[in-house]
């Protein structure tokens, strides 16, 4: 598409501007790709630069506040009682005791333990009836976990200090141009009302930071331990190994073996084409489906609808299971194909890579595209008709309709869908475990790895059958870092994604 | 005359690309329908517990449920899964409804950074959290034989990350309501129970919708929390185990009146509720 001046652009007709920029999108893609990777050090010297301006802040803060503001430096709260906010001022203050005494007693114990994650392993010993007496001394697991958790309390209460010596500042600041802080009451009264996000979020954060951030950054620590099958706490100790496990999975391991690294590669490259087939397979045919049934002058939509979508009902579990035994040596498939007399053996829908390959992406077409059906129905039916009329006009074809209207139309708007969908199915555990469970498994991949596996079952089967955690842990990582990159790419080229407000 | 015969011939050619339509699908409907038809009956299978080389029994009967219901943990897995179900319903709806409000309304230090966090935070694999989520349930005393309200907890806990789809819903309820209602003196609270949500109906029932259906199908998280206690299973993991090697054999019909008895109920639902499903994943399709 030929770029247009300015004054071309506005004498267009609307119908017609909009397919403009959806053209000029694709067309600016790559420079766009290219400008993202050039801002990524800018990022980080911006970064930089807000570290260095919050200690400024902090700093500035100790110089400009007077005798009250600076005492609270070190007695949390002690501003806020002589500034009309006892009600502050206690809870600061309580917070402070709290924290120095969960540290002197529990937090000082716990940090020094994350140096050597124990010392002592269980010991057991017979005693003189020839009964073993098991000692538990110290479990590298339990150091590691309290080790974290102080950490966290430890970031928590950071927080807490810099909040409380803002506060005072702010307030000390009011009272200097003789406006009186706000009350403690006028407080809990605006946790309804301006600052009622906080009331909104602090259950739901408080959620993630357990049960999601929490658990990330212990798992992220444990690749950096030698936690697995021989090192099994209460057991055995293990310890802190630096980069090995990224070695053994980028590389050699300590013993030059390339295995895991092999097994690594072989399986990122799957799940890349596992995603990438999975992802678009879906989407055209889904697409395609969607035009069929909305196509005017076909009846019984509705019920073509709804037996597609009932599929998006049943449990996967229950489905996929059924549809990996319809499929197995004994099936229902191979022994009505062979009563049939269509093939004199049996086939292995599961038995060799390829075949299972193959299986799984055909499957996970059943899986998807009544899902994809329903939202491609959506966008189609928001397409302005006029674009057509236009077209029709000017007497394009339907296969021209398709290529030059309805396929850029549904890419610009599914663009931010299109990308979940892409990292779902990198992280699609549900469709290949209950299909293959992994197989086939083969000899040449370590770690009970097998054809079909993704990175993600394969983390499954090396934490819940090896207990190689270390493993697991940065496979984990890895798949973070893949995730990652290619989100952040699409989410800066994609105009979709960038102005949140422009849907408002 | 000419005019006449091109117009016939135009619409001989659209009725064949209709016919062609059709035959397609009609045959994809079936295609999608025969996994379910071959669970019927081999639910109401009277012979023979294992794999048959036939489609249709020989023999009808209710056997295989009185079976599940006689001989197995089933209706205790069932219970386990309704309560966590339940429970889910209530806590992950309030949880996304409160986040998604909160970062769709008000503009507040820190939001962008939340918003980021939380998609950043969604991209490492979910089970790799699992295995420290573990041990922090274990610290509670809840996992094992106490896997159901663990269970419960960890779904309801993270499940403010996934606000997306109520928050693009949010967006597009006009902020004029909200100035107005402020300007008469309600506050945000009042605004939020008063204004949003009598109009955020769809999107309610979406979320209770999905939120109630989840733990059905998850096997994931659910094999962990309660490996090696089968009264703690749900119906996921206590299924999944009669199709293992050793007990296919003897249970396979089992497995699929089980199936049945699972997925009956949460299809009528989810079919009841169709226009509200449809909704939500269109729009949050669009609007990501």
């Amino acid at each position: 598409m030929s770029k247009l001046t300015e004054l071309e652009y506005l004498g267009l007709p609307p119908a017609k501007k909009k397919l403009y920029d959806i053209g000029q999108f694709f067309v600016r893609l790559p420079g766009n790709i290219l400008n993202f990777l050039k801002k990524i050090p800018l990022g980080i010297w911006k970064g930089l630069c807000a570290v260095g301006r919050f200690f400024a802040g902090i700093g500035h803060i100790f110089a400009d506040g007077d005798w009250k503001t600076r005492i609270s430096f070190f007695v949390m709260g002690f501003g806020q009682f002589f500034r009309y906010q006892i009600g502050r001022g206690i809870i600061f203050l309580g917070m402070e005791a709290l924290f120095i005494w969960f540290m002197v007693m529990f937090g000082g114990g716990y940090l020094a333990g994350m140096g050597d994650l124990g010392e002592q392993a269980t010991i057991k010993t017979l005693n003189d009836y020839g009964l073993e007496v098991v000692q538990y001394k110290d479990n590298s697991l339990k150091i590691l976990l309290y080790g974290v958790l102080t950490i966290f309390i430890i970031l928590g209460f950071i927080c807490t200090w810099v909040m409380n010596v803002k506060q005072n500042y702010t307030a000390q600041k009011l009272i200097e141009k003789g406006i009186r802080p706000r009350s403690f009451k006028n407080d809990v009264k605006s946790l309804a009302d301006e600052q009622y996000y906080k009331t909104l979020l602090a259950v739901p954060l408080l959620g993630i930071t357990v049960f999601t951030i929490i658990p990330i950054f212990f798992m992220i620590l444990i690749a950096f331990t030698n936690y697995d099958y021989s090192h099994l706490p209460p057991d055995k100790l293990f310890d802190w190994v630096g980069l090995d496990n990224f070695r053994t999975m980028l590389a050699t391991d300590a013993s030059g073996n390339d295995k895991f690294a092999y097994t690594f590669r072989e399986i990122l490259i799957w799940t890349m084409i596992w995603a990438l087939v999975a992802t678009f397979s879906n989407y055209f045919l889904g697409m395609f489906v969607a035009i069929c049934i909305n196509r005017k002058g076909i009846k019984f939509k509705k019920f073509f609808r709804t037996i597609l979508v009932m599929t998006i009902a049943v449990p996967q579990f229950v489905s996929l299971l059924l549809v990996s035994k319809m499929f197995s040596d004994e099936g229902i498939v191979n022994n009505i194909l062979l009563n049939l007399g269509w093939i004199t053996e049996k086939i292995g829908f599961w038995t060799t890579q390829d075949m299972a390959r193959i299986m799984v992406l055909v499957v996970n077409l059943w899986v998807g595209i009544p899902y994809l059906m329903l939202i491609a129905t959506g966008v189609l039916m928001n397409i302005p008709a006029d674009l057509y009329e236009s077209a029709k006009i000017d007497g394009a074809s339907g296969i021209k309709q398709f290529t030059k209207i309805t396929l850029p139309y549904m890419l610009f708007v599914t663009g931010p869908y299109l990308l979940t969908s892409f990292t779902a199915n990198i992280n699609n555990f549900n469709v290949i475990y209950l299909l293959t469970g992994g197989a086939p498994k083969t000899m040449a991949y370590e770690g009970g790895a097998g054809g079909t596996d993704l990175l993600i079952t394969w983390l499954y089967s090396l934490t819940i059958t090896n207990n190689n955690y270390k493993i697991a842990a940065v496979i984990g990582i890895l798949v973070f870092i893949v995730v990652a990159v290619i989100s952040l790419i699409v989410y800066n080229v994609s105009p979709a994604m960038k102005n949140e407000e422009d849907f408002q | 005359m000419s005019e006449n015969k091109k117009f016939r011939s135009k619409s001989g050619k659209e009725r064949f690309t209709r016919i062609l339509i059709y035959i397609f699908l009609s045959v994809l409907c079936i295609i999608w329908l025969i996994p379910f038809i071959y669970l019927v009956f081999q639910a109401f299978r009277g012979e023979s517990r294992s794999m048959v080389t036939y489609i249709i029994p020989k023999e009808w009967s209710f056997d295989n449920f009185i079976f599940l219901s006689t001989k197995t943990d089933f209706w205790h897995w069932y219970l386990n899964t309704l309560i966590i179900a339940l429970f889910n319903a209530v806590l992950q709806s309030v949880i996304v409804l409160c986040v998604a409000y909160a970062l769709s309304r008000m503009r507040f230090k820190g939001r962008k950074f939340l918003m980021n966090l939380m998609l950043v935070l969604g991209m490492f694999p979910g089970f790799l959290s699992m295995i420290a989520t573990y041990f922090i349930l274990k610290l509670f005393g809840l996992t094992s034989e106490n896997s159901v309200p663990g269970l419960i907890l960890i779904y309801a806990a993270s499940s403010g990350m996934g606000y997306y789809i109520a928050k693009g819903f949010f967006d597009t309820i006009p902020k004029s309501l909200d100035e107005a209602a402020r300007i008469d003196g309600a506050s945000r609270a009042r605004v939020f129970f008063r204004i949003i949500m009598p109009m955020a109906k769809p999107i309610i029932i979406y979320t209770i919708m999905m939120a109630f259906i989840a733990p059905w199908g998850d096997f994931m998280y659910a094999s962990l929390i309660t490996f090696g206690h089968e009264e703690a299973y749900n119906v996921a993991v206590g299924l999944y185990k009669w199709l293992d090697k050793e007990h296919i054999s003897n249970y396979f019909t089992i497995f699929c009146a089980g199936g049945l008895l699972v997925s009956v109920p949460i299809t009528a639902l989810f079919m009841a509720l169709q226009k509200y499903y449809v909704e939500g994943v269109t729009g949050g399709a669009v609007k990501g």
